[in-house]
C-alpha cells in the first residue's frame, strides 16, 4: 500500500474516532485493523490530528504488546504461558511450537505461513494449556493437537 | 424442547461451538423443535462443555459434551446417558454455593432483558433510584463491600470521596483488564451476565454523580468485548442508560474500551492513562483517582466483581450481604480454582473456607493425579502456599498474615513436578517483561532478579541473600503492586521450598 494510500485511510480512521474522550488507542486499534499492523506512515497523521508529537505516538504505540510494526504471518498462534496454563505442561506446548515452525516468540516462519506469540492469560486457567489461533480458542491443548493445527495450517 | 450449550470462552476453548452445530443440525434432521439459548457457563470448567435441557424438573446437564455425541444424546431422548449429570441444580459443586454476584451467570441469556429482569435483574437500580445519594453510598459501606481486584480497599469510601469531590464531570471506571493467571470470574461475569454490571455501574453514577462510565477491557477477551458492547446497546435502547435512566431524570451512560496487552494496565493509575491514550505508566499517588482521575476529573474505579455485586446488596440489601463472609472480609468471593485441578472452575462462597478445603475438597486435588506440591494464590504476584498452610482460611487478613494475598481470589494448583526455583524465576521474568519502566525498583530489578535465580540455579549459593534483599528492596521501593508485590511468590518459593535452589551438585558437596 502507498503512503499516501495509507495517510488516507488514516484521516478517515481518525476523523471518525477523535471525538472520544482519549481517542489514541481505538484509532490504533482501528489503524491495526485496517492494515494488520499500524504502519510508520500512519503515525505523523495520527499525531498531526490528534495535536501530539510524533515521538508520544511512538511512546504509547510501542508500549503495548499488541500493536504490531510489521504485518504478521498468514496465520498467528498465540500460546499462554502464565502460571496456570505452565501447571498444565504448557512449556512442553511452547517449545514444541518453536521447534515445529523453527521460530521464537515474535516471530514468523520464512514464508510468511505462522507468526508464533506468547500471551500471558486468556483467562481460560481451568482448561490449559491455552492458545488462541487466529482468533479462536483452544483449550486442554497438548502437543498431539497443536501439531495438528500446525499440519492444518500447512507449517 | 430448549436446549443450552453455554457461549462462555471457556466452553468454547473446549468445543461448545461445534456442540450447538451439532444440537441444531440432528434437531432439523429428527424434525424436533428446538429453541437453542447459547447461555453463560456454570463455573464447572471440568463439565464444559455442559448441555442443559430444560424439562418439568428442571434443567438437566449433561457434560463434558463433544459435537460427536450429540445424536447419542437425542437419541436417550436427553434422559438416560454416561454424560448425564441429572438436574443442574442438585449436582453438588454448584449445591454447595452461595451464588449472590453469579447468581443468573449461566442461567440466564446474556443478553436476553426480559430473562435478566425474570430473574430479579434491575430490582436493585429501581430501589437505589428511590433512595438519596448519601444513602446510597452508605449502603455500599454498610454491606463490607471490599474491592475484589485485589487490594480489598473498602468500595463505599472510595464512593464516598468521589461523592464528596466537587467537579463538572465525574467518571466510573470498570477495571476489567483481568490479567492475572488463574481469573476468570471478570471474564465469566462479563460473557454470562452483563446487564449486573451495567446495573452496578449505574448505581454507582448515581450515587456518586458520575454521569459517564468506562469498561475497560482487555484485549485477550474478544467474547467479553462483544457481549459487553450489545448488551450496553440493548441497554441503552430499553432506556436503562441514557439521559433519564429508567426515566427518572437522572443521568448515566458508559462504553466499553479495549486495552493493548499490557498487564500493567491492570493497575488502577496507569489504566487511566492507557484510557486517556498515554502509555499505561503508573501514576504517583497522592492525587488520589478518587479526585484526580480520568482527565483530570474524579474517578471511582472498580474491578468488575465489585461493581457486579453492587446489584444484590441493593436488592437484597446491605445487612443481607454482611451476613456471609470471615472477620474484615465479608460477603461471597467467586475462587477461580485453576491450573493442574481435578475439578477446576469458579466457585461463589463465602469468605472463610480454608485452603485445604477449597483444593482438596472442592478441587478434588491435582487434574495428574500426583500430590500437590504448591498452590499459588492471587495471580502471578500472589504468594505460593505450600500444604503445611493448607488450614489459612480464605480471608484479606488472614492470607496477609502468612505473607500472601487473597487477590483476585484465583488459585493455581502445581503437582509435586513443579520446580519453585524456575517459577520463581518465571515471576521476576514476567515482571520484567511488563514492567511499565517508571520505578527503578521494578524496571531494574526484575532485570537483575532473573540474573540472581540464574545465579542460584548455576549453586551459587551467596546469590541467596542478594535475592532476598532485592525482593525488599522491590516490595519497599516499588510505585505499584507489579514491581511491589513479585516478591511474594519468590520469596514464598524461597521460604517454603528450600530443597528447589539447592542443586545437585551443592546436594553432593555436603
Amino acid at each position: 500500500m502507498t503512503a499516501d494510500a495509507v495517510q488516507q485511510r488514516t484521516d478517515d480512521i481518525v476523523a471518525e474516532l477523535s471525538g472520544l474522550e482519549g481517542p489514541l488507542l481505538p484509532i490504533l486499534h482501528a489503524v491495526q485493523e485496517a492494515f494488520g499492523y499500524v504502519p510508520q506512515d500512519a503515525l505523523p497523521r495520527i499525531a498531526e490530528r490528534l495535536n501530539l508529537t510524533r515521538a508520544e505516538v511512538h511512546g504509547v504505540m510501542s508500549f503495548y504488546h499488541d500493536f504490531r510494526t510489521e504485518p504478521a504471518g498468514r496465520h498467528v498462534v498465540k500460546i499462554c504461558r502464565a502460571e496456570a496454563c505452565q501447571a498444565r505442561g504448557a512449556d512442553a506446548v511452547v517449545d514444541h511450537a518453536k521447534q515445529l515452525l523453527g521460530v521464537d516468540f515474535h516471530e514468523t516462519t520464512p514464508g510468511g505461513g505462522v507468526t508464533l506469540e506468547e500471551v500471558f492469560c486468556l483467562g481460560l486457567c481451568a482448561c490449559g494449556p491455552a492458545a488462541m489461533v487466529d482468533g479462536k480458542l483452544v483449550g486442554n491443548l497438548d502437543v498431539a493437537r497443536l501439531e495438528k493445527i500446525l499440519t492444518e495450517m500447512g507449517a | 424442547m430448549k436446549i443450552y450449550v453455554p457461549r462462555d470462552a471457556a466452553a468454547k476453548a473446549l468445543g461448545a461451538d461445534d456442540v450447538a452445530a451439532a444440537v441444531l443440525t440432528e434437531a432439523k434432521a429428527r424434525g424436533i423443535d428446538v429453541t437453542l439459548v447459547r447461555n453463560g457457563s456454570r463455573g464447572m470448567v471440568f463439565l464444559e462443555p455442559l448441555l442443559e435441557v430444560e424439562t418439568a424438573e428442571g434443567r438437566k446437564a449433561f457434560g463434558p459434551v463433544t459435537a460427536a455425541d450429540v445424536p447419542a444424546l437425542f437419541d436417550a431422548s436427553f434422559g438416560d446417558h454416561p454424560l448425564a449429570h441429572g438436574l443442574t441444580e442438585d449436582i453438588g459443586w454448584l449445591k454447595s454455593q452461595t451464588r449472590l454476584t453469579f447468581a443468573r451467570v449461566g442461567v440466564v441469556d446474556p443478553l436476553s432483558l426480559a430473562d435478566y429482569t425474570a430473574h430479579h435483574g434491575l430490582k436493585g437500580l429501581k430501589r437505589a433510584l428511590e433512595m438519596a445519594a448519601e444513602d446510597i453510598v452508605a449502603e455500599v459501606t454498610e454491606s463490607g463491600l471490599r474491592g475484589r481486584g485485589g487490594a480489598g480497599f473498602p468500595t463505599g469510601i472510595k464512593w464516598k470521596t468521589v461523592q464528596g469531590a466537587k467537579a463538572d464531570q465525574k467518571y466510573i471506571v470498570c477495571n476489567a483488564d483481568e490479567g492475572d493467571s488463574a481469573t476468570f470470574a471478570d471474564r465469566m461475569l462479563m460473557e454470562g451476565d452483563p446487564f449486573t454490571l451495567i446495573e452496578g455501574m449505574t448505581i454507582a453514577g448515581i450515587g456518586t454523580g458520575a454521569t459517564r462510565g468506562y469498561v475497560y477491557i482487555r484485549s485477550e477477551y474478544p467474547d467479553a468485548i462483544e457481549v459487553m458492547e450489545n448488551a450496553i446497546e440493548i441497554a441503552r435502547a430499553e432506556g436503562i442508560l441514557g439521559q433519564s435512566v429508567l426515566g427518572s431524570g437522572k443521568a448515566f451512560d458508559m462504553w466499553v474500551r479495549v486495552g493493548a496487552g499490557a498487564y500493567v494496565c491492570g493497575e488502577e493509575t496507569s489504566l487511566l492513562n492507557s484510557l486517556e491514550g498515554k502509555r499505561g505508566v503508573v501514576r504517583a499517588k497522592p492525587p488520589l483517582p478518587a479526585l484526580e482521575g480520568f482527565l483530570g476529573k474524579p474517578t471511582v474505579v472498580n474491578n468488575v466483581i465489585s461493581l457486579a455485586t453492587v446489584p444484590v446488596i441493593f436488592e437484597r440489601g446491605a445487612a443481607f450481604y454482611k451476613d456471609f463472609g470471615l472477620g474484615r472480609s465479608r460477603g461471597t468471593i467467586p475462587l477461580q480454582i485453576a491450573g493442574n485441578v481435578k475439578r477446576g472452575g469458579l466457585f461463589e462462597t463465602a469468605f472463610g473456607l480454608s485452603l485445604g478445603e477449597i483444593v482438596d475438597d472442592i478441587g478434588g486435588g491435582t487434574a495428574s493425579g500426583r500430590p500437590v506440591k504448591a498452590v499459588q494464590v492471587g495471580g502471578p504476584l500472589g504468594a505460593y502456599f505450600p500444604r503445611a498452610l493448607f488450614d489459612t482460611p480464605f480471608g484479606y487478613e488472614e492470607f496477609a498474615g502468612k505473607d500472601g494475598l487473597v487477590g483476585h481470589a484465583g488459585l493455581t494448583v502445581f503437582d509435586d513436578t513443579a520446580d519453585m526455583l524456575k517459577m520463581a524465576r518465571f515471576a521476576m521474568e514476567f515482571c520484567a517483561i511488563e514492567s511499565c519502566g517508571k520505578c527503578t525498583p521494578c524496571r531494574i530489578g526484575a532485570v537483575r532478579g532473573v540474573e540472581t535465580v540464574d545465579r542460584i540455579a548455576r549453586g551459587d549459593s551467596s546469590a541467596i541473600p542478594i535475592l532476598t534483599d532485592l525482593c525488599n528492596t522491590m516490595k519497599l521501593g516499588s510505585l505499584c503492586a507489579l514491581g511491589g508485590f513479585t516478591p511474594y511468590p519468590v520469596m514464598s518459593a524461597l521460604t517454603h521450598f528450600p530443597d528447589d535452589f539447592r542443586t545437585a551438585q551443592q546436594e553432593a558437596a555436603e
